[in-house]
């Protein structure tokens, strides 16, 4: 399923923090029905970007600037924030919080259909925790829980889905059973963008990387983009932090082009 | 036999249906234990336990207001209280959004401002008493007009509660979730935080702009010790709340001390009783020594 019109286009984006930049003049796109991988070093802007394609962040030049397309309605579009960002002492059954999935479709007042139940009895079972329906999220182990989100994005049934960091302090087992799902939803034509930080498991499992470094690094073939030498300058790029470093020209430069 | 139930009418019951304010009283804080303890649950689960008391100081300019302009008109006091309220609610829920303040420190900062205010205008134009009355309320003073308004607000309260369970539930939960899906999170929690707002205004008479918040916070917090899920604990706070004001009250007449302070007392008993006894509290921990083979 090859289509001309990308499912994100990030145009030269820039997303700051305080004038510092986390994403530095990006530019690229990800395909319908794209399996990739964002990999990085720590602090090279790789929550940064899932957060700016979901519409948490604020992008320099504005949502509807052009930096950032989504042709996607946010119904359709799936985020698994890293492990930590969710109250695990709250007082939800896992089967309500697998329900939670179909918000987009039942909103705060549409009933709870029988499909949606199936749906959620479906994706329980698709992450093995059956039984676990009446447990409290609380009384759940940290894979257990990650296998919850996975079953609530199962519900979702959103075309993109975005995963950060889903394999973070998780064993081998629950991450094989998740990624069986990740492949799932590539072979069903939804387009997948995953942070990560093993090199071999995204070599394995991913077509192609995306590898930041708050600059783009390298984009394509996972083959062509995870080599020894964009590695090593991922690191070096990513150490490099200047507190009162000048104000950046690329978009005055552009500007006058633009004016001359 | 007849001595016992002859001294039971007489401590639990005459009082109400011998004295209309007694009646008045009881039903007014019963209606408010209905609506205001649920929203005290919601408030321990986003962990803003402490917002309910800033936004009573944050209504008192509004009802300083309310008085200078009309006297002891409960419809001027209650009107710029619940004005008050919801406009520091929403500045500090527009510092949060614009700024990179959380919502604790923003709603802090504001809500110190509108209280030092208050106290300026109460203490430039009214007597100590004035204040005090205020501050602490009087629920053996409401009357029809005062009850009705509580009824109002309790029945709107509840009937918007319930309209907005699912969106307020998933926004406690998972803000994020609910931002990704549709970027309007921020909606139920300015819906949410004008629930408060008009149910402390609607406590203010019967218990005090302090006082209300007693009887929205600690039958809340107890219930959280008792029950696993959010409908058991929704109710659990709402009755141990109901108990609490009617054990209040009639402690209140026979003791003869001032009404809000010994229902937000007795609802303190309950919370040392779920300490203690609670599923979730201190002796079951030491009662149940074993465990379970898996």
């Amino acid at each position: 399923m090859v289509s001309a019109c990308p499912l994100v286009a990030l145009h030269n984006l820039t997303v700051s923090y305080r004038q510092h930049p986390a994403l530095h003049h990006i530019s690229g796109s990800f395909a319908p029905g794209s399996l990739t991988a964002v990999v990085g070093p720590n602090g090279s802007g790789k929550s940064t970007l899932l957060k700016s394609i979901v519409g948490l962040l604020p992008i320099e030049g504005g949502r509807s600037g052009g930096a950032l397309t989504v042709t996607l309605a946010s119904e359709s579009i799936a985020y698994l924030p890293q492990v930590a960002e969710i109250d695990r002492s709250f007082p939800i059954h896992v089967r309500d919080c697998v329900l939670l999935g179909c918000w987009g479709s039942a909103g705060a007042w549409g009933a709870v259909t029988q499909a949606m139940q199936g749906k959620v009895d479906a994706a329980l079972q698709a992450v093995g925790l059956e039984g676990f329906e009446r447990r409290n999220i609380g009384s759940l182990s940290s894979g257990q829980m990650q296998r919850v989100m996975f079953a609530r994005m199962l519900a979702h049934d959103a075309r993109l889905i975005l995963l950060d960091e889903p394999f973070n302090a998780i064993d081998a087992k629950t991450t094989a059973a998740l990624l069986v799902l990740v492949r799932q939803w590539h072979q069903q034509g939804r387009t997948v963008i995953a942070v990560l930080h093993d090199d071999a498991l995204v070599r394995q499992y991913f077509p192609s990387t995306l590898l930041l470094a708050r600059e783009l690094v390298g984009w394509g073939a996972t083959s062509e983009v995870l080599t020894e030498p964009n590695l090593r300058r991922a690191r070096a790029m990513a150490e490099h932090w200047d507190e009162a470093a000048d104000l950046c020209d690329i978009d005055v430069l552009a500007a006058k082009k633009v004016a001359a | 036999m007849m001595a016992l139930a002859a001294w039971l009418w007489d401590t639990a019951f005459a009082p109400f249906a011998e004295f209309a304010f007694m009646r008045r009283a009881l039903v007014a804080t019963l209606a408010l234990s209905l609506s205001a303890a649920p929203l005290g649950v919601f408030l321990t689960l986003r962990r803003m336990s402490l917002l309910g008391d800033a936004l009573s100081h944050a209504v008192l300019p509004g009802v300083a207001i309310g008085f200078m302009l009309s006297g002891l008109s409960l419809t001027a006091m209650a009107l710029g209280g619940v004005v008050a309220g919801m406009l520091v609610a929403a500045l500090a829920g527009l510092v949060t959004r614009f700024t990179t303040l959380k919502e604790d420190a923003s709603l802090a900062a504001i809500y110190l401002v509108a209280l030092a205010l208050g106290v300026m205008l109460i203490s430039g134009h009214g007597t100590q008493l004035d204040l005090l009355h205020i501050l602490f309320g009087s629920a053996l003073g409401v009357d029809s007009q005062g009850l009705l308004m509580v009824a109002g607000v309790a029945s709107i309260s509840v009937l918007l509660l319930a309209a907005m369970y699912r969106g307020l539930v998933l926004e406690s939960f998972d803000p994020v979730f609910l931002g990704a899906a549709g970027r309007r999170g921020w909606l139920w929690q300015q819906g949410f935080l004008m629930l408060v707002v008009i149910n402390l205004v609607a406590g203010f008479q019967t218990l005090g702009t302090l006082m209300a918040v007693g009887l929205m916070m600690l039958p809340a917090v107890s219930s959280r010790l008792w029950h696993d899920t959010l409908p058991a604990q929704l109710i659990n706070a709402s009755a141990q709340a109901m108990l609490a004001s009617a054990a209040g009250l009639l402690l209140s007449y026979h003791l003869d001390t001032p009404s809000g302070p010994t229902i937000i007392a007795c609802a303190g008993a309950l919370y040392l009783a779920s300490l203690l006894f609670a599923p979730g509290g201190w002796l079951p921990r030491l009662w149940t020594t074993t465990h379970r083979v898996a």
